[in-house]
């Protein structure tokens, strides 16, 4: 009797909490399913539950001349950003966690001064420099744009990562007769990889993304997908928004994918701990 | 084969002295221990020895020769860390060839000098095991041979057994002193732990408060510290205030009950005294002084007995397990040798001491 009832109150809870977690799954990825949907319907009215499958949206979005552009655009700039972004931020991230200056926690504060105000503001004071400076309206300018969405990223992971390395690793490779460059190139960044790999993907995420900034600076001859996304909802029919969503997320898709076996939760941690 | 020198060396974190002033000498093939407690300085000084610390003033010598401006890749020293000795993306093999790829050695000959350090360590069969696929003892044996494999003049260790559970730290410990002897590697050893030293050193350096204190063999340590310091943290050590009276022979020590008689007038007239007394040379004697037995711990080979005297409190005394000792029983104890510090001059005390009983008329 006793064990019966224990057993029901356990299945009760699987049960419970087996359903939980289809709310949350529904929650997260309803909209995404939704999305597909209506990418592969050639038309989906009422009363039709499921829409006919058709490929005749893609045809036309792939067809058109501008999507041609804006993806040759975003591929091209969005590496170079997140690239550019690493070159610049995996040195002053390795300077943030091994030396000790005056104003270290204050500088890194400031890399969040970027997401703390309204971007629109700031994008508006950029153009203004942008102007004087003949960046706008050029490739140098978006991808520009671009880095500021990633520095937090690139700046605030690796120097977590970097940070949860040991020095004894670093002392030990001296020790044995490395310069202070081999040492960081054959130890330290071996080490720091998946947490960096993890830093870059969320920096290429944030570059691809980045549309007001783009919108500002690119227009009208350097639009990137998120840009031209605006254009689409606005003046095309529902599916052709829906295909271009799909394609402006597969590459972060293929990304998590292909990295997802570096992908946890500590690397973020540490990168917010500081 | 190497002869170490640290002339003068002194360290500052801000206006703390962490280390003070250490002149010390390693002589060829020495295992020297650096001893004390928690931020003593040993491992600061260890740290400049392998040059990841620049000392304010003073200087390092390897043979002769100043290394103190040199960085620790140039330095003919080899470290093993208290924790994290091993690079985790590499193999254990990889992580012992290391330096020897960056020395540009050929392929055979690296494979030749791995092998070979790693059977000195005896771990053979490792060379292809990642560190995380090891225990901590084979970790610290790998971070070993890695410091041996590039035949340093110097093998610094830091702490390296403290992460190690008790027993494993006493094998360890074993197969270092002997490795070292086969090696015949002058070696600077770091740590905390007062046996480890006392078993594994030639000779071991006390420090504290980043000054050194005495630096003698574990026997000459143990029998004659020179400072209340080194007296009171190597071994146990019963330590009773004293003061000085003038007596027709020379100087009388009273230390609570006990009346010790110095030779000469050392002192004047009740100034303060420290008597230190080993736990062995409290004996039991019949004209000792009568004290209760608090506690009998027995420690295997050994008894340790917690005495109770009114005027100094507990004073411990280890006796031979077949006495019989039982607790709240009263013994009469003297101590048979006791060392008489004030100030930075020290006093041997031999022979019987004079309870105060029987010189009470002598008081009189």
């Amino acid at each position: 009797m006793q064990a019966a009832w224990f057993l029901a109150v356990g299945g009760l809870r699987r049960a419970l909490g087996i359903g939980a977690l289809l709310a949350l799954a529904g929650f997260i990825l309803g909209p995404l399913a939704t999305l597909l949907v209506w990418a592969f319907a050639g038309a989906w009215l009422f009363p039709h539950l499921v829409p006919e499958f058709s490929l005749k949206w893609w045809v036309y979005v792939l067809g058109n001349a501008d999507v041609g552009k804006a993806i040759r655009m975003s591929v091209l700039s969005a590496p170079t950003a997140t690239l550019l972004s690493a070159l610049i931020c995996i040195p002053a991230a390795y300077a943030f966690a091994r030396l000790e200056f005056p104003g270290r926690r204050l500088l890194l504060l400031s890399f969040l001064s970027a997401n703390a105000f309204p971007k629109i503001g700031l994008y508006v004071s950029i153009a203004t420099l942008f102007y004087r400076l003949n960046l706008m309206d050029t490739f140098a300018g978006v991808v520009l744009i671009q880095l500021v969405n990633t520095l937090l990223f690139m700046i605030w992971i690796p120097t977590g990562t970097f940070r949860g390395i040991n020095i004894n690793l670093e002392e030990a490779a001296r020790d044995v007769g490395a310069g202070p460059l081999r040492t960081f190139f054959q130890i330290t960044l071996p080490i720091a990889m998946p947490g960096l790999i993890v830093a870059a993907l969320f920096a290429f995420i944030a570059a691809f993304d980045e549309a007001q900034g783009s919108l500002i600076v690119g227009t009208p001859n350097h639009i990137t997908m998120p840009v031209l996304m605006y254009a689409l909802v606005l003046s095309y029919p529902q599916p052709v928004g829906a295909v271009f969503s799909v394609l402006l997320s597969l590459p972060s898709v293929i990304l998590l994918l292909v990295t997802q076996r570096y992908l946890r939760a500590g690397y973020l941690a540490a990168g917010y701990s500081l | 084969m190497a002869r170490l020198l640290l002339d003068r060396l002194t360290k500052r974190f801000g206006t703390h002295a962490a280390v003070h002033d250490v002149t010390l000498d390693v002589r060829d093939g020495e295992l020297m221990c650096l001893l004390g407690p928690s931020g003593c300085g040993k491992t600061t000084t260890l740290r400049m020895i392998g040059g990841f610390v620049t000392p304010d003033a003073g200087d390092i010598q390897i043979d002769g020769t100043s290394i103190v401006t040199m960085p620790p890749e140039r330095r003919p020293t080899a470290m093993v860390f208290q924790r994290y000795n091993l690079w985790p993306h590499m193999t254990v093999a990889q992580n012992v060839g290391f330096g020897l790829r960056l020395r540009r050695l050929a392929h055979a000959e690296i494979d030749r000098r791995v092998t070979q350090a790693l059977e000195l360590v005896g771990l053979p069969q490792a060379d292809r095991k990642f560190p995380h696929q090891l225990s901590g003892g084979e970790q610290q044996r790998v971070a070993v041979a890695r410091a041996l494999v590039l035949q340093p003049k110097l093998l610094l260790l830091d702490e390296p057994f403290s992460n190690l559970d008790a027993r494993l730290r006493v094998r360890m410990r074993e197969e270092v002193k002997q490795l070292q002897r086969t090696v015949g590697i002058t070696t600077v050893f770091v740590t905390h732990d007062q046996e480890e030293a006392l078993t594994i050193a030639d000779r071991i350096a006390v420090m504290h408060q980043g000054v050194l204190q005495q630096v003698d063999t574990p026997a000459a340590l143990y029998a004659y510290p020179r400072t209340l310091f080194v007296a009171d943290f190597i071994g146990t050590m019963n330590l009773i205030g004293a003061r000085a009276h003038a007596a027709p022979a020379g100087t009388m020590l009273s230390a609570g009950p006990w009346h010790l008689p110095v030779a000469g007038t050392r002192w004047s007239e009740g100034s303060e005294v420290t008597v230190a007394v080993r736990p062995e040379d409290v004996v039991m004697a019949a004209d000792g002084v009568e004290l209760e037995v608090r506690r009998v711990v027995n420690l295997g080979h050994y008894l340790q007995a917690v005495l109770w005297c009114a005027e100094i409190g507990e004073i411990r005394m280890f006796t031979d397990k077949g006495a019989a000792l039982g607790e709240g029983q009263r013994v009469a104890v003297r101590p048979a040798r006791a060392l008489a510090f004030h100030g930075s001059e020290l006093v041997e005390i031999g022979g019987p001491m004079h309870p105060a009983v029987a010189s009470s008329a002598e008081r009189r």
